[in-house]
C-alpha cells in the first residue's frame, strides 16, 4: 500500500515538474518564434515547384531541422485525451513549434546566402523513438534562389 | 555539383538524364546521449544532440548520393527528396534520392 502512495507521489512530482518547466519553455519558445518570424518576414518561402524566370538565379539547397521532446505533463495529458478522443492539443503545440523552428532555421540559412526566395519547400516529420522517449524530428528544406547579378554588398532586400 | 529540389532550372538545359541516384545513412547516439535525452523528455524542449546527429547523418547521405552522381558523370542532381525513418530504438535512417542529370548553360 505504501509502495502505491510512493509511486503516486512520484508521478505527481513528475507531472508538476513537467508542467512547470514544459510550459515555461514552451511559452518562451513561442515568444522567440514570433520575434524571429517578424524579423525574417521579408524572405518569401513558397511551396511552388516552378522557379521564377525574371532574372538569372543561382540555386542552393537549404534546410533546417530540429528534434523536439514532449514533457511528462504533455504525455500524461495526451493519454487522458486519448480516452475520450478529440484534439490532442499538447502535441499539436509541440509539432507547431518544431515546424516553425525548422522553417526559421532554413530561412536563416537562405538569408545567409543572400537569397531572395525559397522555392518548393518540403517538410519531413519523423518520430525519433528511443524506448519511452517521445520526440519528433522536423526537417524543412527548399531551394534558395540567389540573384546572380548581386554581390553580397549590393543585395537589396525589400522590407516588409 | 548542383543539388536542387526543383525540377526545372531556368538558364540551364538538361542534355542527358542519368537516372536515379541515392544515398543513405543509419546512425545512432551513444548511450550517454540517450540517457540525457530521456531526462530532457521529462521537461520538454529541444534535444540538441539528436538535432546535430540527424543533421550530420543527412550530410553524409547527401555526400553518398553525390558520389554516385559523380560516378555516372552527372553535374547536377535535381528534384531531390529526403526521407527519414526511425528503424530501432535510438537509430534513424536518412535516405536521400534524386535524378542525376547533365546540365548545359544556355
Amino acid at each position: 500500500m505504501i509502495d502505491l502512495y510512493v509511486q503516486a507521489a512520484g508521478i505527481v512530482v513528475l507531472l508538476i515538474l513537467g508542467y512547470l518547466f514544459g510550459q515555461i519553455s514552451e511559452r518562451r519558445h513561442f515568444k522567440r518564434l514570433r520575434k524571429r518570424e517578424v524579423a525574417t518576414a521579408f524572405l518569401p518561402v513558397v511551396a511552388t515547384r516552378y522557379p521564377p524566370t525574371d532574372q538569372p538565379y543561382q540555386q542552393l539547397l537549404v534546410s533546417g531541422n530540429v528534434v523536439i521532446a514532449s514533457d511528462y505533463f504533455k504525455g500524461f495529458l495526451a493519454g487522458l485525451i486519448n480516452l475520450f478522443g478529440g484534439r490532442v492539443t499538447p502535441f499539436e503545440s509541440m509539432l507547431d513549434r518544431a515546424r516553425r523552428e525548422s522553417l526559421l532555421r532554413m530561412k536563416d540559412a537562405a538569408i545567409e546566402a543572400n537569397a531572395t526566395y525559397v522555392f518548393n519547400i518540403k517538410f519531413d516529420t519523423t518520430r525519433i523513438a528511443t524506448g519511452r522517449l517521445a520526440a519528433m524530428e522536423v526537417l524543412a528544406y527548399g531551394t534558395a534562389m540567389i540573384p546572380l547579378d548581386t554581390t553580397p554588398d549590393t543585395v537589396v532586400v525589400t522590407e516588409h | 555539383m548542383l543539388v536542387s529540389n526543383l525540377e526545372i532550372l531556368p538558364g540551364h538545359t538538361i542534355v542527358r538524364h542519368l537516372g536515379l541516384v541515392q544515398g543513405s545513412s543509419v546512425r545512432s547516439k551513444h548511450v550517454g546521449r540517450d540517457i540525457a535525452a530521456t531526462l530532457k523528455n521529462l521537461f520538454g524542449g529541444e534535444l540538441r544532440g539528436y538535432t546535430e546527429l540527424l543533421s550530420d547523418s543527412r550530410d553524409e547521405a547527401t555526400d553518398r548520393m553525390l558520389e554516385q552522381a559523380k560516378a555516372v558523370g552527372a553535374n547536377a542532381v535535381l528534384n531531390i527528396r529526403y526521407s527519414t525513418s526511425s528503424i530501432a530504438a535510438g537509430a534513424a535512417e536518412i535516405f536521400v534520392y534524386g535524378t542525376a542529370v547533365e546540365l548545359q548553360d544556355d
